[in-house]
C-alpha cells in the first residue's frame, strides 16, 4: 500500500469537511477499499473514516413506512435488524460475503463502489430506493450510472439509504463460489403499482432494470409469466466463469427463482 | 506515525502505527502476538479473524486506526485463566481439528463467533459460517465435528465423506 493519512471523524459534517483534501477519499468498511489498496490500485492523500459516524448507523421505519439503513451500517446489522420489516432485504444482506466481512463492510460502501457484481445495487434499483447523501436524494433510477460509476460527486458521502417496502420480494443469487459475488442475481420486488426486476452481476453496465419483464410481472405475478423473455447476450460479461450467453441465460432463471420465491 | 490504543486480551496496549497498518500488523508486529496468522492477506482465507469489540473480522482487511479503542480478542486470550485449552480448543484436539494448524488460530476464533450468536448450530449452519475461513489441509470435516463436540451436541451423527 501507498502511504496515507488517516481520519475517523464522529459527525458527517467532520467528515465532509475532511474529505475536501486533495485526493481524499471515504473509507466505510473497507472490504472493498482495503484490497484494492494493497494492490496499489488506488493512491488517497488521505482516508477518512465512516465507521466511527454514529448518525449513520442503524436500521429504522419511517412514518410513511420505508426501511431507513445508516451509510455506515454493516451487512450483519441489516441482515439482523431489517429482517421483520423488509425480509428479502435482510436475506441478501446476510449472503453478501462471509460473517467476517458483513461485520465490517457497509451497505454506503457498497452503492458507492457499485461493482457490476454485487448484491445491494440490486436491493437499491429493484426497490426504486432513495440514496441520500450529505448534499441532497438521489432516486436508484438516477443513481447507478454504469459499471463502478455513480451519480456521486467527489467528496459527497451516503449518509442513508431508504427502501419503500414492497408487498412481495425476493433476491435470487447465482454465486461465483470463490469470490460470494453474483455471476448473476436478481431482485424482485412487487408494490401496488407495479413489478421492478433488477439484475446485477450480469451487464457490462453494472445493475440494470429488465423492463420486460417487469411488465409481464405486473400484469401476471408468476414465474410463467417470463418463460418466454430473454435478454440479449450482447452487452453481458465474458469472463472464465461464465459466457455473455450463460449469463444472458440465467437472467431469466434467476427471475423466476425469484418471483417464485417472493410468491 | 500515531499512537494507537485498545484493548488487546483484556489488557490495555498502545503502539505506534501509520494509517497503512494494517490491524494484524499491529498485532503481530506491534506487540509481538503472532497466533493471528496471514494466510491470503486478501480476506478470503480467515487465518486472521479476530473480534474486535466482539465481532469476527478479518484483522488483515482492518486499519490498526480503525480499531482505536476497541477491545479486541485474538487466539492469545482464548485458552481459560489458568491456561488451560477452552472448550473449543480442546475439542479441536480431541476431533483432530487440525493438521498443519495453520488455519487454526481463525478457525478457533470464528467458531466462536458462531456459537456466541447460536449455541447450538447444525452441522449446515456450522459449515455455512465457516465460508470464509479456507483449510488447505481440507480438514473441514473434523473442523466441524470440533465445533459440533464444543456446542456440546453429539458428532456420530456426521457420516465420513
Amino acid at each position: 500500500m501507498y502511504a496515507f493519512d488517516f481520519e475517523k471523524p464522529s459527525t458527517v459534517a467532520d467528515a465532509v469537511a475532511a474529505l475536501k483534501a486533495e485526493e481524499a477519499q471515504p473509507l466505510g468498511g473497507g472490504q472493498t477499499l482495503i484490497p484494492t489498496l494493497k494492490q496499489r490500485l488506488a493512491m488517497p492523500s488521505k482516508l477518512v473514516s465512516l465507521t466511527g459516524i454514529d448518525e449513520m448507523k442503524g436500521v429504522c421505519v419511517a412514518d410513511d413506512g420505508a426501511v431507513c439503513i445508516g451509510g455506515a451500517t454493516p451487512h450483519a446489522v441489516v441482515a439482523r435488524e431489517a429482517a421483520k420489516s423488509y425480509p428479502a432485504l435482510a436475506s441478501l444482506a446476510a449472503n453478501i460475503g462471509d460473517p467476517a466481512v458483513r461485520n465490517r463492510g457497509t451497505i454506503g460502501g457498497s452503492l458507492a463502489n457499485n461493482d457490476p457484481s454485487a448484491c445491494y445495487p440490486a436491493a437499491a434499483l429493484g426497490s426504486g430506493a432513495t440514496i441520500v447523501t450529505n448534499a441532497r436524494e438521489i432516486a436508484a433510477d438516477d443513481y447507478f450510472q454504469g459499471m463502478f460509476a455513480t451519480a456521486l460527486d467527489e467528496g459527497e458521502i451516503i449518509t442513508e439509504v431508504r427502501f419503500p417496502v414492497p408487498e412481495k420480494a425476493a433476491y435470487m443469487k447465482f454465486e461465483q463460489p470463490a469470490s460470494r459475488f453474483a455471476l448473476t442475481a436478481v431482485f424482485v420486488a412487487k408494490y401496488a403499482d407495479g413489478v421492478r426486476v433488477a439484475v446485477t452481476g450480469a451487464s457490462e453496465e453494472g445493475v440494470f432494470r429488465w423492463t420486460e419483464a417487469e411488465e409481464a410481472l405486473s400484469s401476471n405475478f408468476s414465474p410463467d409469466a417470463v418463460a418466454g423473455l430473454s435478454v440479449p447476450a450482447d452487452g453481458m460479461i465474458g469472463d472464465l466463469h461464465g459466457t455473455p450467453a450463460y449469463r444472458a441465460h440465467l437472467v431469466g432463471v434467476m427471475t423466476k427463482r425469484a418471483v417464485a420465491a417472493a410468491g | 506515525m500515531t499512537t494507537v490504543s485498545m484493548t488487546v486480551n483484556g489488557k490495555p496496549v498502545s503502539a505506534e502505527a501509520e494509517g497503512r497498518t494494517l490491524l494484524v500488523e499491529f498485532l503481530r508486529d506491534g506487540l509481538h502476538l503472532t497466533g493471528t496468522h496471514v494466510g491470503c492477506d486478501t480476506s478470503q482465507c480467515g487465518a486472521c479473524v479476530v473480534h474486535v469489540n466482539g465481532e469476527a473480522v478479518k484483522a488483515c482487511t482492518m486499519f490498526a486506526q480503525e480499531a482505536e479503542g476497541a477491545e479486541v480478542t485474538t487466539i492469545e486470550g482464548m485458552a481459560n485463566a489458568d491456561g488451560s485449552l477452552n472448550v473449543i480448543q480442546q475439542a479441536f484436539q480431541d476431533h483432530h481439528g487440525l493438521q498443519c494448524g495453520f488455519c487454526t488460530p481463525g478457525m478457533v476464533m470464528s467458531a466462536a463467533a458462531l456459537l456466541k450468536e447460536n449455541p447450538k448450530p447444525s452441522e449446515a449452519e456450522i459449515r455455512d459460517y465457516l465460508e470464509g475461513n479456507i483449510c488447505r489441509c481440507t480438514g473441514y470435516h473434523n473442523i466441524v465435528k470440533a465445533i459440533l463436540a464444543a456446542s456440546g451436541q453429539d458428532v456420530g451423527a456426521i457420516a465420513a465423506e
